[in-house]
């Protein structure tokens, strides 16, 4: 039988806010806001290392996890969530709070880092991720993570939730905006095609799908296993303001989520390399799920910490 | 009666549409998601009432599905309305990981179940419904059998604020339910008291299961009837009451037996009080055929009904 003082039972509590880190958040954001361009670049790189070094040691921890997806991401979240979003981790079930969905659910580890730094939950629970009852699953549940929207893992799930958020916005006439991270591999999915006619129809300005173009899957290349090119146009072709960027310029990030919304909906793709940030996972397609040796952890967070 | 009548009754999907405009004017979260299904979910009048309330996203079910997920999300109550088979055969892991798993307060609507496409053939039958649903986590699957239980199946939807599954007949029925009736998940209703058999039927066959019951009553097997519209969670209670009171059990669904209502009462009454049972339902992709015909073909009339439950007392 566990006790309340054992490992298991820590691991199994709910994540409630970290109020202290919500306090440290907030005065990031309003340094964001406030700061001339490059100080405002130093600070999103400062917060995307951090960012990748709780990643590391998460997956490090847990032995399993996405490194290589998460690695792509990391500069995409961080922008969002440090500079983009209309949130309050204090209430994450505000009512007028912008819509945030990791389709990619595999890449869990990087959301629940940048939910940590904003004080959805202590960043000690990261240690938790993956334990037996912890609500820090492989994949993200709405009911046990505060922050996250709606469950993700199996792909193709989050742009047509992504949809229905941004219809219930125009139906309501509320203006809070809705953001969906999509992987490349999984614009594979039916569902997505289905789900970007149909944001096109509506014309669903207060939505932005970003797509992680890494251009890997989980045992190859996009383009060796059913290539997704010309993806701009593809995107155009379905009625999307598109946006082509360099997915770890946290400029490049900034300055397009950042625009106004307009009349229809508007895709980025975010040009991003696997693993960034390490150079021995850079574009390695076996750090799609591999986990780190203890050697390798520590030359990565080494990389990570120059 | 003649043998097979499926042209008198009522068509509960008018009652659905009836029931949805009604929750739609007093509550303003309530909104109607299709597949293009306007007009087979008859939804006509709703779109008339509420344009702006009427998601229409094209034929694509996994879309339909999520985007009811998000609509829920943004705190409007969703009420799916596709047919059957596609909602819950294309769309089945949306519904597993966007509604359930998410725990989102969406309506699922399964229109025209069962076999009330007859002729389309199986691509358009919805039988193995009840067998995926029951199977896919914390979801209240209910199949009403007329249209005072359809809406009071909604009203109940609504209220719980939870993921549900209704099935929405087009099959015409008589009605059969008492005045007033309330649903309550886990609660089935005794419409008939009986000591020698216990017929325990859902949906379209519940009228049937009724007048088998009458034709038992002639034979001298007194046979109780229950209406076990709530699948799941089922009413164990009166489930296993009848297995104590009665000297066996049919259970007769629109549905494949293998994982449906019959499957649900056996897997009760096997741990908590074994007895003998027959049970009724499809037990293949069926042929081609009216609805009619094919309820003969797979045994679903009060005459096999009422014949399966003499002879399992006889074999006692």
């Amino acid at each position: 039988m566990q006790t309340r003082e054992t490992p298991g039972a820590a691991a199994a509590a709910p994540l409630v806010a970290d109020a202290a880190a919500i306090a440290r958040w907030r005065a990031l954001r309003d340094e964001v806001a406030a700061a001339p361009a490059e100080r405002r670049m130093q600070i999103l790189r400062a917060s995307s290392t951090h960012v990748r070094r709780q990643v590391l040691h998460t997956i490090h921890a847990a032995g399993l996890g996405h490194v290589g997806g998460d690695f792509s991401v990391t500069d995409i979240l961080v922008t969002l969530f440090d500079a983009v979003l209309r949130i309050d981790p204090a209430r994450p079930d505000w009512a007028q709070r912008d819509r945030f969905i990791l389709s990619k659910g595999h890449c869990a580890a990087a959301l629940y880092a940048v939910l940590a730094s904003a004080g959805f939950f202590p960043e000690a629970r990261l240690a938790h991720f993956a334990a037996p009852l912890s609500p820090l699953n492989g994949h993200p549940n709405r009911r046990k993570i505060p922050g996250v929207e709606t469950n993700t893992g199996p792909l193709g799930h989050g742009l047509p939730v992504a949809v229905g958020c941004a219809t219930a916005a125009q139906i309501t006439h509320q203006d809070f905006r809705t953001f969906v991270v999509l992987g490349d591999g999984e614009l594979q999915e039916g569902s997505n095609w289905e789900a970007a006619m149909y944001a096109a129809q509506r014309g669903l300005g207060r939505l932005t799908a970003i797509v992680d173009r890494n251009r890997l899957q989980q045992g190859a290349s996009t383009s060796d296993t059913n290539d997704l090119e010309p993806l701009p146009d593809k995107w155009r072709a379905f009625g999307w303001e598109t946006h082509e960027i360099d997915g770890h310029s946290h400029a490049e990030l900034h300055a397009v989520l950042s625009l106004p919304a307009a009349g229809r909906p508007r895709a980025v793709i975010a040009n991003t390399i696997k693993g960034k940030g390490v150079s021995f996972m850079e574009n390695g397609v076996e750090w799609h799920h591999k986990v780190p040796s203890d050697a390798q952890y520590a030359a990565a967070i080494e990389e990570l910490s120059k | 009666m003649s043998k097979e009548d499926t042209s008198a009754g009522f068509d509960c999907r008018q009652a659905f549409a009836e029931e949805l405009a009604i929750l739609a004017a007093a509550d303003a979260r309530v909104v109607a998601v299709c597949n293009d299904s306007v007009g087979s979910s008859n939804l006509g009048g709703f779109r008339k009432a509420f344009p702006e309330r009427l998601v229409n996203v094209g034929i694509a079910e996994q879309n339909m599905v999520g985007v009811a997920a998000g609509l829920a999300n943004a705190g409007l109550r969703p009420f799916v309305c596709a047919a059957s088979p596609f909602l819950t055969g294309r769309a089945l892991e949306q519904i597993k990981a966007d509604v359930v798993y998410s725990g989102f307060p969406v309506v699922l609507c399964g229109m025209s179940p069962g076999m009330a496409y007859g002729e389309l053939g199986p691509t358009h039958h919805s039988i193995e419904d009840l067998a995926w649903l029951r199977a896919t986590g914390d979801l209240t699957v209910v199949v009403p059998a007329d249209p005072q239980e359809t809406r009071a199946a909604m009203r109940w939807a609504l209220a719980a604020d939870r993921p549900s599954f209704l099935r929405i007949g087009r099959t015409k029925v008589p009605a059969v339910s008492p005045e007033g009736l309330e649903f309550v998940p886990g609660r089935a209703v005794v419409l008939r008291p009986g000591r020698d058999v216990t017929l325990v039927a859902i949906g379209t066959m519940v009228a049937r299961a009724l007048d088998a019951a009458a034709r038992l009553s002639a034979q001298g097997i007194d046979a109780r009837v229950i209406n076990a519209a709530s699948v799941k969670p089922l009413d164990e209670a009166t489930l296993l009451a009848a297995a104590r009171e009665t000297r066996g059990i049919v259970t007769v669904e629109e549905a494949v037996v293998h994982g449906g209502l019959g499957s649900a009462i056996a897997e009760l009454l096997a741990e908590r009080h074994p007895a003998r049972m027959r049970l009724l339902g499809v037990t293949s992709l069926a042929p081609t055929g009216s609805t009619a015909f094919l309820f003969e073909h797979f045994g679903l009339t009060a005459e096999n009904i009422a014949r399966q439950a003499a002879e399992l007392l006889d074999t006692l």
